[in-house]
């Protein structure tokens, strides 16, 4: 009977898809239950009780109420621990397959109450079961807090959290406090790159590549800041004379033009032709080659830079996969 | 495990240990003492702690060592004292989350242990101080690293919020009349008179300032010199010591003549004996007691909790004007062999006087002419006590008194027993009730006389009347014996103590002694009309759910309120100065480009402009703020024109 009652509870608050922006906890999405200790704590203040009424102790009885009514206080202090929390997620910046994916997510406590000893794991798995750690952390009042969760990726494409709960113990540890979040932020997991990959050599179909190298020698001008502009690179000097946040440009031009070509890659597995890829890519733009990618469902034209790196990496990565990301739901989903 | 929450661990269980150091034996005390010691010198230090091996020996030493100090391994003190040591023993293995929270429940649960000894006003206030502590250290078990403000703040919180909810618990939960099971022998600790009397054995309760019981009068208050509440009464004497003994055929008492009706109520401490005490002659009591046929007030179990009942007395009567003849035989009965210039003495009053009443006067006489002295430490006697004392020392307390007078009225062939029991007491003006402590404890005399039944002679008074009329203070000249609250303290003090009094018996009445008959009472006064215990509860559960509704509401009001921070109203002010000045802030733009948009327009404000938006920016998005950053920021936000 529990075990049914359990999914018919599950069924019900797994209801809610996924979510974007900021969810807020209200009450109707935090639930509590007491815990182990919780019901030792009854336990024992029973044995208290009796104590107090066979011996006739009135402090006794002071003391019994005192505790039991803290451990009722328990609850709606641990309740107000969650509530209305603010939280939403941020960007998890891609990576390569083996690496570890960092979702970045956002507690803003609205409130002039600090929460104390916030848990998040992924639902489903939890340290103790052998799965991903428990992430704890403190929220102070009036603060956005971030947090970072570390999943490891081992597949190339979208990697999701999938759903989590954040869940509080505090402050007695007697009544488990918790909420289901299930955002819709996801990580770009590359295909992981091989190590030993070297590139195509000589195949541009004009054979008149332009090497690009984008490095510190030749001073190319100045473009105006946009946000994620490595510090180093502002032009102090033209701040201090007032003329706003400027950004330094360098640049070198040579010529060759570079194009990495799926069915040219030699492997017959095709995660392993597209981590061959990954590599090509990678090594391309480190040497500051112009350079463009033909893959079974299209081709993107040469450039360089970092960004064009990144949209190479992503076609590769999102190559051959179904439009909606994969990722494998727990048990008890409806 | 947590260095700090170590010291928590330790300060809870030293808490709850220390008030039991004075009754446990002295070597589990220096016991758990060192074990304390020692481990907070292993958290200082970050030594490991001890092994297993090490630890079962002390164990199983220690529990070996109560069983024989004891002599036993059951009884509340053998309880008590092991739970004591396992607490201390316990801190010694503290390796997972589990044993802390172990220690935790432990040491609420010893809390209670202490009450066994004292429920006094004190004892409630610490039991406040040891919740803040153990509540702190619990509040780490859940939160690490949190720090110990924030941690106390918390605790205080969860305690006030839980003092009105256990209010209402403790008024209104249905109280059941214990025991629920049978109680060990030692449960209950027991001071006060006995039922034999020994030279020595009064004065020495007279030393203690323990109170015997409270007494406030309904409306006529009696003489103080009348003020004699009966005890045990004592009719076997072997030479030494005063017995009870046991009468093979009680019959019920007889008064008549009965007059001037005294109504009081007594709050009697417990003392572990079965009888309540009354003035003379008791002729109605509130609770079920016995009147015995030599007028003692027995109920039939012990008096082990604080009782409270209401008598009338009448202070003038015929007290079994109809003894039968066996009772008066037993009270002639002397041991024949000793003390015989006693009986010589007496047999003189006898051969020169036919009227009883006339030797009863001769033998006061005696006593008050013949130089006795009342002192509180008389010397010693031999074996043939009672004629040291009438004809050589003369020294005596009122045990000697009575023991010698009443000697002498049995071998003058009257009728006499020894009756022990309280006179006087200390009047509490605040209060309006008497205080009658140890140190009033009393014997004196009863002889029966044909015509006049049983009636009350007191042979102290006719050697120290200051002893009945003004308290033994007054009578002993000397007092140094005496505890220091018997003698004359200033006034200030006395007045000092009578407040404290009052203040304690209104402790006792209200919070020791709310028992389910006061808890009716107080709920009838409350205009409740049908008390039953599921009204009552009823009551209660809708009581604590309102009151933490309240609580509810106001904890939660906090959350929905929304003010702005600092940080936030300082840069709101910062824009509408600017907007004045006629930039108004576009809603889509974000604090550096709107810097950088009016930058251009205002040049020479640039600098200003970047430095408080890119300031902003960090307090608001980045980690952690500092203090001196979100103070510089304020300053320069509010000290900027436009």
């Amino acid at each position: 009977m529990f075990a049914t009652l359990r999914q018919k509870f599950r069924n019900w608050a797994y209801s809610r898809t996924t979510e974007t922006g900021t969810v807020k906890l209200t009450q109707r999405r935090i639930f509590i239950i007491p815990t182990r200790q919780g019901f030792m704590m009854v336990f024992v203040l029973v044995l208290m009780l009796l104590g107090d009424i066979n011996y006739n102790l009135s402090l006794g009885y002071v003391l019994t109420f005192l505790l039991t009514m803290m451990a009722v206080m328990s609850m709606l202090h641990a309740f107000r621990n969650l509530a209305h929390l603010e939280i939403r997620a941020g960007r998890a910046n891609p990576v390569f397959s083996g690496e570890t994916a960092r979702f970045v997510f956002h507690f803003n406590n609205p409130g002039r109450l600090s929460r104390y000893q916030l848990c998040l794991f992924r639902t489903g798995e939890s340290f103790w079961r052998g799965g991903q750690p428990v992430i704890e952390f403190d929220a102070p009042a009036m603060l956005d807090t971030e947090v970072t969760f570390p999943l490891a990726a081992t597949q190339r494409g979208w990697l999701k959290t999938g759903r989590m709960t954040l869940y509080t113990k505090f402050p007695l540890g007697l009544f488990y406090c918790w909420s289901y979040l299930y955002f819709d932020t996801s990580c770009l997991v590359y295909p992981k790159p091989l190590d030993d990959a070297p590139l195509p050599a000589g195949n541009s179909p004009d054979g008149s590549g332009k090497r690009t190298v984008t490095g510190d020698e030749d001073f190319a001008g100045l473009r105006k800041y946009t946000p994620g502009d490595a510090l180093p690179r502002i032009d102090w000097k033209a701040y201090a004379r007032e003329r706003g946040l400027q950004v330094k440009q360098f640049s070198t031009q040579l010529g060759e033009e570079l194009w990495l070509d799926y069915a040219e890659t030699p492997d017959r597995n095709e995660e392993e032709r597209l981590s061959r890829m990954a590599r090509w890519v990678l090594d391309a733009e480190s040497q500051g080659l112009r350079y463009g990618m033909r893959l079974p469902n299209g081709e993107l034209p040469t450039g360089s830079g970092i960004e064009h790196r990144d949209e190479c990496l992503q076609r590769i990565a999102l190559f051959n996969l179904p439009l909606t990301a994969t990722n494998p739901e727990h048990k008890g989903q409806p | 495990m947590n260095r700090q929450l170590t010291y928590g661990l330790l300060l809870c269980i030293l808490m709850v240990v220390a008030p039991h150091a004075d009754h446990l034996p002295l070597w589990v005390s220096a016991l758990c003492g060192t074990l304390l010691a020692w481990r907070g010198y292993l958290a200082y230090t970050g030594n490991p702690l001890p092994g297993r091996w090490l630890l079962m020996l002390v164990t199983i030493a220690g529990v070996a060592g109560i069983a024989i100090s004891f002599r036993s391994l059951f009884g509340r003190e053998v309880g008590v004292t092991l739970l004591m040591l396992l607490a201390t023993l316990k801190l010694m293995e503290l390796h997972k989350a589990r044993d802390a929270m172990v220690i935790v429940y432990l040491s609420c649960f010893i809390i209670i242990t202490n009450f066994f000894y004292s429920q006094s006003i004190p004892t409630a206030i610490y039991l406040f101080a040891t919740l803040i502590a153990i509540v702190t250290t619990w509040i780490q078990l859940q939160a690490q690293d949190m720090a110990l403000k924030p941690r106390l703040r918390v605790a205080a919180l969860l305690l006030l919020q839980a003092i009105p909810l256990m209010l209402i618990l403790f008024v209104l939960f249905p109280r059941v009349e214990g025991p629920l099971w049978g109680l060990p022998q030692d449960a209950y600790s027991s001071s006060g008179l006995d039922d034999k009397m020994a030279p020595g054995s009064l004065s020495r309760l007279t030393l203690s300032e323990a109170i015997a019981f409270r007494v406030s009068y309904d409306d006529k208050v009696p003489q103080r010199d009348q003020m004699y509440w009966r005890g045990p009464v004592l009719w076997d004497f072997d030479g030494h010591t005063w017995t009870t003994g046991r009468s093979p055929y009680p019959v019920k008492p007889e008064f008549s003549n009965l007059d001037q009706d005294i109504g009081y109520t007594v709050t009697l401490e417990p003392h572990n004996k079965n009888w309540l005490f009354a003035l003379d002659v008791p002729n109605r009591l509130s609770v079920p007691a016995l009147v015995t046929f030599d007028f003692q007030v027995l109920r039939n179990k012990p008096v082990n909790t604080r009782i409270r009942y209401s008598a009338h007395s009448n202070m003038i009567y015929r007290a079994n004007l109809q003894e039968s003849q066996r009772e008066l035989q037993r009270a002639l009965r002397i041991p024949a062999q000793l003390n015989p210039r006693a009986q010589q003495l007496a047999s003189e009053w006898r051969r020169d006087n036919a009227d009883d009443a006339v030797i009863v006067r001769t033998a006061l006489d005696y006593f008050n002419r013949e130089g006795f002295q009342y002192t509180l430490e008389p010397p010693l006697l031999g074996i043939n006590g009672v004629d040291e004392f009438l004809f050589t020392t003369r020294e005596g307390f009122c045990e000697h008194y009575a023991s010698a007078f009443v000697y002498l009225m049995r071998a003058a062939d009257i009728p006499a027993r020894v009756v022990t029991g309280y006179q006087g007491g200390e009047y509490n003006a605040i209060g309006n009730y008497y205080i009658v402590r140890q140190s009033d404890a009393h014997a004196w005399a009863e002889v029966w006389l044909k015509g006049q039944g049983w009636k009350r002679v007191d042979p102290t008074a006719a050697i120290s009347p200051d002893r009945v009329e003004r308290g033994l203070s007054e009578a002993v000249s000397d007092n140094a014996a005496l505890p220091f609250m018997a003698r004359n303290p200033p006034q200030w003090l006395r007045d000092l103590r009578l407040n404290w009094d009052t203040l304690a018996n209104q402790w006792n009445q209200w919070v020791l002694g709310y028992d389910s008959e006061r808890q009716f009472a107080f709920l009838r006064r409350m205009g409740m009309e049908s008390i039953t215990w599921q009204n009552i509860a009823i009551n209660m559960l809708v009581a604590v759910g309102l009151m933490i509704a309240v609580f509810a509401a106001f904890m939660l009001r906090h959350l929905i309120t929304r003010r702005p921070d600092k940080v936030q109203a300082a840069w709101l002010g910062f824009c509408q100065k600017l907007a004045k000045a006629g930039l108004p802030r576009s809603g889509h733009e974000g604090p550096l480009d709107y810097a950088a948009r009016i930058a251009i327009s205002r040049p020479e404000l640039s600098r200003q402009l970047l430095d408080i938006a890119s300031r902003y920016s960090t307090l608001r998005y980045g980690k952690a703020p500092d203090e001196q950053a979100l103070r510089e920021f304020l300053k320069r936000a509010a000290t900027f024109k436009a």
